[in-house]
């Protein structure tokens, strides 16, 4: 797989990024994604932690399951300013 | 396995870096770091990313004032190539009653003695640097071009590589259990991956510096609180400064990346570890900033969190020896305002420790002051 492949399609993290990470000593899905901003956009990681953590399963010999994913974060899906703005006093 | 160390500095945020940065600079000896999660994983990576010199005591604009200076050339300074996005954009501080306005004019004179290129604007100016201001009601403001942004992480990663450099063992996702003393004095720090002996401890743990304290039977008057935060997607640049208003409690910047960082206060948050994220926060947060900024109602949240805030009574750090056993140093209880004055904090904890003269005089700071009813107060903080 080349290394230039995009992993976070919103913020555009190449592979060679994430494998940048993991030799500079992150072990951790979290870890990569505070470094380099892997996961922080639009979709939350939703395409490229499990692309992450199968990185990560490669460098570290465990299997992807027993690597913990970075906290799920409210809100579910991405929502105007406006509406949170609006309340909930007309729902 | 049993180490020894000269000094245990106990917390991987940006204090906790800088302190064993310094202290091996300054000739401490064998100094290592432990961190219970990963490298700015508590409240570093969690804070609103700001740096501002705009205070209104004189210790405060000094600290920020030397740390500004530091962070301004902090990958020559540390010789890193990490670039910690340095983004000096400016705080605009909102003044919308006679009484904030009078005070932000005196911390004006305090700011200008200080070399701090802080000015009064009027609302009329204030639109011109932030241009979607909704300038209702506001009398007026303080705006400081030299205030802004770094990236709290890689600003921790860069004093933690220059500390390996210099010889310091950071540790990673070691816990401390517990500390072992003797006569009044520091023996043994217990992990979670071994025991260290040791002198000499600086606990920079932020919201759990008090159940470190009770390790060796001293009561730490520094308690967590929730803050939260939320950020939206990125877009082109539009706000070079960060908006700041004492009135609605609330921050609001455009980072480097181009995303909007934002976070309010509450005047009564109950102590807690909690730092699982609110829905209450998004409706308040989003009602109170488009008032102020309303083209940011156009914009999507992407996501939030919280981090804590380390309180202490008088909301100012406690930097020095505590209590009666020889060798506990604190270097915490920042309040919501660590990140920004950790570079040279950090230098100052170092030279305590080892007794030289300190950079800034910060006895006043003392762990002491509680007791003798020399509360420290500073009137600008959210």
């Amino acid at each position: 797989m080349s290394d230039d492949i995009i992993i976070c399609r919103c913020e555009d993290i190449k592979l060679s990024e994430i494998r940048d990470c993991i030799e500079q000593g992150d072990r951790t899905t979290e870890e990569i994604k505070r470094n380099c901003r892997c996961g922080m956009g639009p979709c939350q990681g939703r395409t490229c932690m499990p692309l992450v953590a199968q990185e990560l399963a490669k460098a570290t010999g465990k299997t992807v399951g027993e690597l913990e994913l970075p906290t799920f974060r409210q809100p579910v899906a991405a929502i105007k300013m406006s509406a949170l703005a609006g309340g909930g006093e007309d729902d | 396995m049993t180490k020894s160390a000269d000094v245990v500095v106990i917390g991987g945020g940006i204090v906790g870096c800088s302190t064993a940065y310094n202290l091996a600079r300054l000739g401490a000896g064998k100094v290592i770091l432990v961190e219970r999660g990963y490298l700015a994983s508590g409240s570093t990576g969690r804070c609103g990313a700001g740096m501002r010199m705009q205070w209104g005591t004189e210790t405060n604009c000094l600290l920020s004032r030397e740390s500004t200076r530091m962070l301004e050339r902090l990958p020559e300074l540390l010789d890193v190539d990490i670039d910690i996005e340095l983004k000096q954009g400016g705080y605009l501080l909102l003044a919308y009653t006679d009484k904030m306005a009078a005070q932000f004019k005196k911390n004006l004179v305090l700011q200008k003695a200080l070399d701090i290129p802080a000015r009064w604007v009027t609302p009329a100016e204030a639109k011109e640097i932030v241009p979607h201001l909704n300038t209702d009601g506001l009398i007026g403001a303080t705006f400081c071009s030299k205030d802004g942004h770094c990236n709290p992480f890689k600003t921790t990663a860069a004093y933690a590589k220059a500390a390996r450099r210099l010889g310091v063992e950071i540790q990673t996702h070691t816990e401390v259990i517990g500390i072992d003393t003797d006569c009044c004095q520091i023996r043994t720090v217990k992990t979670t991956q071994g025991d260290i002996h040791t002198p000499q401890v600086v606990v920079a743990a932020g919201g759990y510096t008090k159940n470190i304290g009770r390790m060796v039977g001293t009561e730490i008057p520094i308690h967590p609180e929730r803050h939260e935060i939320l950020v939206t997607e990125p877009v082109e640049p539009m706000q070079e400064s960060m908006v700041m208003s004492f009135h609605h409690n609330l921050y609001c910047q455009q980072s480097p990346h181009g995303s909007f960082i934002m976070g309010i206060g509450h005047p009564d948050l109950p102590e807690s570890f909690d730092i699982r994220s609110s829905w209450q926060f998004l409706q308040e947060m989003a009602t109170r900033l488009v008032e102020i900024l309303p083209p940011l109602a156009g914009l999507n949240v992407v996501r939030q969190w919280a981090g804590l805030y380390d309180m202490s009574p008088d909301r100012q750090p406690i930097l020095g020896q505590a209590g009666d056993v020889e060798g506990f140093h604190i270097a915490a209880g920042f309040s919501g305002h660590g990140f920004m004055i950790g570079p040279v904090t950090g230098q100052i904890v170092a030279e305590q420790l080892l007794g030289l003269p300190t950079a800034l005089p910060v006895g006043m700071l003392d762990a002491g002051r509680f007791q003798r009813g020399d509360l420290f107060i500073e009137p600008s903080v959210v």
